[in-house]
């Protein structure tokens, strides 16, 4: 059951980020631009998941265990270091250039969009750079 | 500064859908939904990986879903060079696994529980956009 989940919340995510348009890079690019042609649109997409997800997230985190797994498991790391802050500077850096961020990417793809194609590979590369010298978090 | 392409009513829709995948997610297998850890995690790591794979098949199948059933097109606009957007890919995915999370760990899943780590990495990552995109005007 807990695949047929994941499934299912891959797709609803793919679709959330079509409805809120945040699949094109043109209109992120357009919310990193806050001191040209600003579209805040970005502002109301974190905000509209972090209104569902964050309460409930408060509430579910205290049952014994999720419905199909038999614990929870996410990252609790606190740390706020140097790594933090390169890690994000290269990722906020990466995602002013193109205007795509793992999740729109990845969704991307069902575009066949060759650039984006290209971009999701680059990304992979990226993930495998940093397991290959071991600078994972 | 000027408003433009000023889309707030989809925005919000779309946000509670990925609220609602967010949500589905972490009460049914108990995990908090990172796409850039997913993916990592997918194509090396052996735990949760059929789970991992079949998100990230579902991400792709999404838009597919919605344009079938609405008969929208969907259009996106990317305005890069291969190089560049090469050199952005390698940035997003090299930084995205230094710093633990992207959009989604830290800027949904990690804000969603409070975590002052992700509020800072998101804050970071945001000046960093901001700050990449203004330079890209002067160039």
């Amino acid at each position: 059951m807990n695949k047929i989940i994941s499934l299912i919340s891959g797709i609803i995510f793919g679709v959330g980020l079509v409805i809120s348009e945040m699949i094109n890079p043109e209109k992120v690019l357009g919310f990193l631009n806050i001191f040209g042609n600003w579209d805040p649109s970005l502002a109301f997409v974190m905000m509209g998941a972090l209104v569902v997800s964050s309460p409930l997230f408060h509430i579910i985190k205290n049952k014994k265990k999720p419905l199909f797994t038999e614990k929870f498991d996410y990252s609790n790391n606190k740390s706020i270091n140097n790594r933090l802050f390169l890690g994000a500077t290269l990722f906020g850096s990466g995602w002013g250039i193109a205007g795509l961020c793992p999740g729109p990417a990845i969704s991307s793809i069902a575009l066949l969009n060759p650039y984006s194609i290209v971009f999701v590979l680059a990304m992979f590369v990226g993930f495998y750079f940093v397991k290959f010298f071991n600078l994972n978090t | 500064m000027n408003i433009v392409n000023f889309t707030p009513v989809t925005a919000t829709i779309g946000g509670l859908t990925i609220g609602l995948a967010v949500i589905i997610f972490f009460l049914s297998n108990g995990r908090l939904v990172g796409i850039s850890g997913i993916a990592a995690n997918a194509l090396s790591e052996k735990d949760n990986k059929f789970d991992n794979l079949l998100f990230l098949l579902g991400l792709i199948i999404g838009p597919i879903l919605y344009s079938f059933f609405t008969n929208k097109e969907i259009n996106i606009t990317i305005s890069n060079s291969l190089i560049l957007l090469i050199f952005a890919g390698l940035l997003v995915g090299i930084g995205t696994r230094i710093s633990g999370g992207c959009t989604s760990g830290h800027g949904i899943s990690g804000i969603g529980r409070f975590s002052l780590r992700s509020i800072v990495a998101t804050i970071t990552f945001m000046i960093a956009g901001i700050a990449t995109v203004l330079i890209k005007d002067f160039i």
